[in-house]
This record gives C-alpha cells, structure tokens and sequence, in this order.
C-alpha cells in the first residue's frame, strides 16, 4: 500500500457551505473520495491511500490538474482507491467538489 | 433537488434500480426524505484494521451505513450494506456496526429494523472477527425481536445474501426480495467444486436462479414479499410487511419447526426448483423465470404459502 | 478423546446418549442432581437440511418438557454443500436450528457448546456459536474455511497465509485463534475428569448476555468489535 498526501494552494476558496460529501466505492477500478471543509480558505490537501504503487507523478499531474480547474481552497479530500484510472479519479473529484458547492 | 445542507452530501444516482444503486442511495431511496441520520459515518473513519495485512484497500465506513431514520412518519433503524466493497462481506468494524444497532433495537423494544443485505458471508481475510460478527448478529436479532422490534430484511442487491447472512436473513422477522436477489448459503461455484458440475454448473445462471433466487424464495416463502427492482417498490413492501410480522415467542419456533418439516416432507424429493413449483399446483411452472415482476407478484400472492406466524 | 470417551467422563453416573448417523442425542445425570440435554453433531458430518430440522426438533421438545442445561456436542463438517440443500432453503434450517438454541439459552435452559472434533461456516455457526458459552476440548479443530479454500479465493499462498497468520489470530482456523478473538469460552484440560471441569463451569455460567466481543477485547483478538457496537448502541438510543 502507498500513502500519498499532497498539498496545494487553491487561488479561491471553494463555494458553498457544504461541510462534509462522500462520493464512489472502493471497488476495482474505482475509488470513494470523503471530502471536508476543515482547512484555511485556500489551502487544499489531499491524501491518498493506494494499492498502486509507483503511480506518485500520475496522482500528481491528475490532482494539479485538479486543483487549477476547481480551486476547492479549505477542502481535504481523503481517498481509498482501489485502483481507478486517472479519468475515474477526475470525475469523483469533480463529483465531490460539486457536492460541497451544493450543485447537485 | 433540495439545495439543504445535509451533513453528509452524496452524489445522488439518477438511477431508481435498487440493484445499481449504492447503500447510501439506497437508504435514501427507502427512507422519509432528509431524515437519515448516520451513526459512525465515514468521517470517523472506523476502517478495518485486518486489511493492510493483505495490501488490500479500506473503505472509511468499512462497507456498512448505519443510522436511524423515518418511515412513513415512523422511526427506524436501518443499516445497507455495501456490495462492491469486498463483496459486502462481514469483518469485525462491519459486523460490529450492524451488532450494536441491533442491540439498540433491543433496548428500545419499539422501533423496528431494516436491514439492507447485499453480502457474500464472512470476509475470509478476517474470517474469524466476521464469523463472530454474525454470531452476535444473529442473537441480538432474537434478543431485539424478543424486545418487541421488528426486523425486516431486503434483499436484491449485487453480491445477494449468502453464507452468514443468508442465516441473518433466517432470524429475521420476514424477508423482501427481488428478482436479482438470491438467498443461500453456500455458492455457486463453491456447490459445484464439491459436488461436480453435473449437479450444479455454476456458470448456468437460470439453475443459479431457479435454486436461490428472489422468485423461487417467494413462492417457497423463504421470502413474504416478491418486489420489483426499485426503491419505490422496496418501500412500499417495507411498510406493509412492518405492519403483518408478528413477534417472536416459543410458538412462533413450534409454527416454524412444522413449516420446515412439511417443506421436507412436501419438496424433499423434488430435483428442480420447477419440479416444486409444479408441486405447489402452479400452472406453466417453466414459464415462472420469464414473468414480469407484476404478474409474478399475483401469481405468488395466488399460490400462497406465506405464514406469518411463523420465522 | 472419542465422543463415547467425553460422554462417559462427563457423565460418570451414567447417560442414554445415542449417536444416530451423526445425530447425538439423549440426556445425562448431573452429579448434583438433575439432567442435562445433550444433542449434537457427531462423526464430521457436513450440516444439511435433514439433520438440522430432526436436532432443531430436538431441542424445541427439550424448551416445552424439561429443565436444566443442554450441552451441544459439536464435531461435524461444514453446512452440506449440495444443490437440495439450498434449493430446499438451507439458510432457514440453519438459522431455525440457531433461533431454537439461543431461545432455549433466554428461557431457562442455558446452552454450553461442547467443540471436540471439527466444525466450520454455517454449522459453526448454527451449532456451536449460537450457545452460551462454548467450550474447547484440545485437538478439536474449528475454521471459519480452511487454508487452501482460501488460498483459492485469495490467490495467496498457503505458505503466506500462514505466514501472516503468525501476526494476527483474526483469520487462520484452530482453538487458539477462536479463544482470543472471543468465540472460545474456555479450553477444557484432558488430563482432568470433565465431570469436575463442566461442575465448574455450571457453577461460575456467565448470565445470557452475549459478551464475547469484550471477551475478544480483553483477550487481544478482537481489538474493534466491543468498542463500536458500544457507540452505535448508545449513538442510536441518543437519537430515538
């Protein structure tokens, strides 16, 4: 198993109030994001717990990427995975963010 | 959709199939809306301690929702299991989970209990905790039924509800299933390494079906309500089983202990789950699998076999 | 030791418990007065739907006509895995089979499992683990599944699995795992007449309050399980 946690300075808060989202399972090929709003306006972080291991610079590049588009300042995302391609680990991030925006 | 704060936001399915549905959605297909509560949610991440042994992935809510909520105005605890993790199966935090909620059913003696199983049996990777996880589960059944609570399980999703939890599913107070569910408590394949193929292929999924699935359990009435795939249809079934279970005392056991005997005596030499049909006097019983779950649900209602005073 | 060597030390004063193709049943003289019940399954026989209904019968007579404990002798396979069984609906013989024993438990007949041989998955549990109490005698071999089941449906090894078994009592088969994790009472001695170890026992039962997870806890093999029924317990009674 790999740990991974990694932070980012969001240029805005994320939207909202939403306190605390769950999204996915932790299944093959599939992942559960547990997201809270706990951190200073824009500080993010995410943390991450694979069976993949070896994989840092694609959970790199996929969470930066992330982190640019939705700018979810004052959010932590907690992950399981269990072993998602990088466009699943997208998608239930965006899921997750919309979540505590209250976008449905 | 309600723009609330809850204090768990999930993604809602635009689905209605109970059998793609998450347990989350689930619950919340089942329940009076906004009124779940969950208790040790996985925020608290409560994950097995059992798994890192074996590299293998923990879910913050180690595969199980418990909480309370209403029906219908009236208040329940309810506890879904989570099929795709680790195939439902129970470990010690799962199983620990679905034990104290029942124990609080037996504490307060009226509220009843919804127990969404959707479990292959014991996780082998903590075999034993998940074995004495359904011990308990299975006398804090009796102890809340004896208090008073009614505890109803509904089954129809993807892992079914096999070994341990098809002998939950026995104590409980009555059973809903749906085509997709199947109750058993050993598997497929695991009938056909022991047995051979030629009793039981296990790739042959009609024979899967005919033998444990949500149809044949009804018309056998190891189920009271046959229901068609959706939480609609799960609800409603919830409610009106709350309201025809009866209690649970020595006579309820005696009642039992002649439904089994006359089962044996009835269908102990049938070969087929058709032969038993045709046995129960149904008419066309090969075309039973095809039917439409609305002409299914007559037809059942029609062949009877359903006590209540039984279980 | 043999099911006839365990009746005859357990009942010194004589017993009528016959083995019938793997059914026990009968009864034996307390040596303070009284009987106990014994059913049973004996012989390694694998669990099935026939056998469970003519001992779940068993003991529902034993609940309307009798009083006293009733000992559980266990030494059988697992559930019988054939297509009849399940077709025939096993889970509700099985689970029938449980209810019986632990409502005899709460109505005045207290249960003491009696483990001496083998048992595992779903006649453990509809034997031996629906009784109060569970004893072990040494050499008896419980599993939940055993080694090389598993090692197919893990696709680990054998030898990783006992590797990893020597770290944790929560997954390998055997006594010794069973006691600490909370499922095993006591493991009784060989050497000394059950007749003594079973007084013993009677005079120090546990009520029937099911506390095998904090037994599980104090022991060491289940270090969650007490912990968070508790708090679901008391969370759900907060919020009624």
């Amino acid at each position: 198993m790999e740990d991974l946690s990694l932070h980012h300075l969001a240029p805005q808060p994320a939207k909202g109030a939403q306190k605390m989202a769950i999204v996915g399972v932790v299944a093959s090929g599939n992942l559960e994001v547990l997201v809270e709003r706990v951190l200073s306006d824009l500080e993010c972080l995410i943390e991450i717990r694979t069976a993949a291991e070896g994989f840092g610079e694609v959970w790199n590049a996929v969470v930066a990427d992330f982190v640019e588009r939705y700018s979810p300042g004052g959010l932590k995302f907690s992950i399981n995975d269990g072993g998602a391609r990088p466009d699943t680990v997208s998608l239930r991030l965006a899921q997750a963010v919309r979540l505590m925006e209250g976008e449905q | 959709m309600s723009t609330a704060l809850t204090p768990m936001a999930t993604a809602p399915d635009p689905v209605t199939s109970w059998y793609e549905a998450s347990a989350r959605t689930r619950i919340r297909l089942l329940l009076d809306p906004g009124s779940f509560v969950e208790l040790i949610g996985p925020e608290k991440r409560e994950i097995s301690p059992h798994l890192k042994v074996f590299d293998l992935p923990e879910q913050f809510d180690d595969g199980i929702v418990v909480g309370c909520g209403s029906l219908d105005g009236s208040k329940v605890l309810i506890a879904a299991q989570e099929g795709r993790f680790m195939g439902g199966a129970f470990g010690e935090v799962h199983g620990a989970k679905l034990t104290g909620l029942l124990r609080a059913a037996r504490d307060i003696g009226s509220m009843p209990v919804l127990i969404l199983f959707d479990t292959g049996g014991v996780r082998l990777q903590e075999a034993n905790a998940g074995e004495l996880a359904i011990a308990e589960i299975m006398r804090a059944v009796i102890e809340a039924r004896s208090a008073g609570a009614k505890v109803i399980g509904l089954i129809g999703g993807r892992a079914g509800c096999y070994g341990g939890g098809g002998l939950i599913a026995g104590c409980c107070s009555g059973l809903i299933v749906s085509e997709q569910g199947r109750i058993a408590v050993s598997g497929p394949e695991v009938i056909e390494t022991n047995r051979g193929v030629e009793e039981f292929d296990s790739r042959d999924r009609a024979l899967v079906w005919r033998t444990m699935g949500g149809k044949h359990r009804r018309l056998m009435g190891a189920a009271e309500v046959f229901v068609d795939d959706t939480g609609q249809a799960f609800r409603d079934a919830a409610l009106m089983l709350l309201g025809q279970v009866g209690g649970f005392e020595l006579r309820t056991l005696t009642n039992e202990q002649a439904r089994l005997e006359a089962r044996l005596r009835d269908f102990g030499g049938c070969a087929d789950a058709v032969d038993i049909w045709m046995a129960e006097g149904i008419a066309d019983a090969a075309s039973i699998p095809a039917l439409p779950a609305d002409q299914f649900i007559a037809l059942a209602d029609r062949a009877g076999r359903i006590s209540h005073d039984a279980r | 030791m043999t099911l006839d060597e365990i009746l005859t030390s357990l009942f010194p004063d004589g017993h009528d418990v016959r083995n019938d193709g793997g059914v026990v049943f009968g009864s034996g003289s307390l040596r303070f007065g009284g009987r106990a019940l014994v059913v049973g399954v004996a012989d390694r026989i694998p669990l099935g739907v026939d056998d469970a209904v003519r001992l779940s019968a068993q003991i529902l007579q034993s609940i309307v006509s009798g009083s006293g404990p009733i000992l559980v002798v266990v030494d059988s396979d697992s559930q019988r895995m054939s297509k009849r069984d399940e077709l025939l609906g096993l889970n509700e013989f099985l689970a029938h089979l449980g209810k019986c024993l632990i409502y005899a438990d709460r109505h005045g007949r207290p249960t003491i499992g009696l483990l001496y041989g083998h048992s595992a998955a779903g006649a453990f549990l509809a034997t031996a683990l629906a009784t109060r109490v569970l004893v072990g005698l040494p050499g008896a071999t419980p599993a939940v599944m055993d080694l090389p089941s598993m090692s197919k449906v893990t696709k680990l090894s054998v030898e990783v699995l006992e590797e990893k078994a020597k770290s944790t009592p929560v997954f390998a088969p055997g006594l010794e795992n069973l006691a600490q994790t909370g499922a095993v009472h006591v493991i009784w001695d060989a050497e000394v007449p059950l007749v003594d170890q079973l007084e013993t026992l009677l005079a120090t039962l546990p009520d029937s309050d099911d506390r095998r997870d904090l037994l599980g806890k104090q022991r060491g093999g289940r270090g969650r399980a007490h912990e968070i029924a508790e708090r679901v317990r008391s969370l759900a009674l907060q919020s009624r």
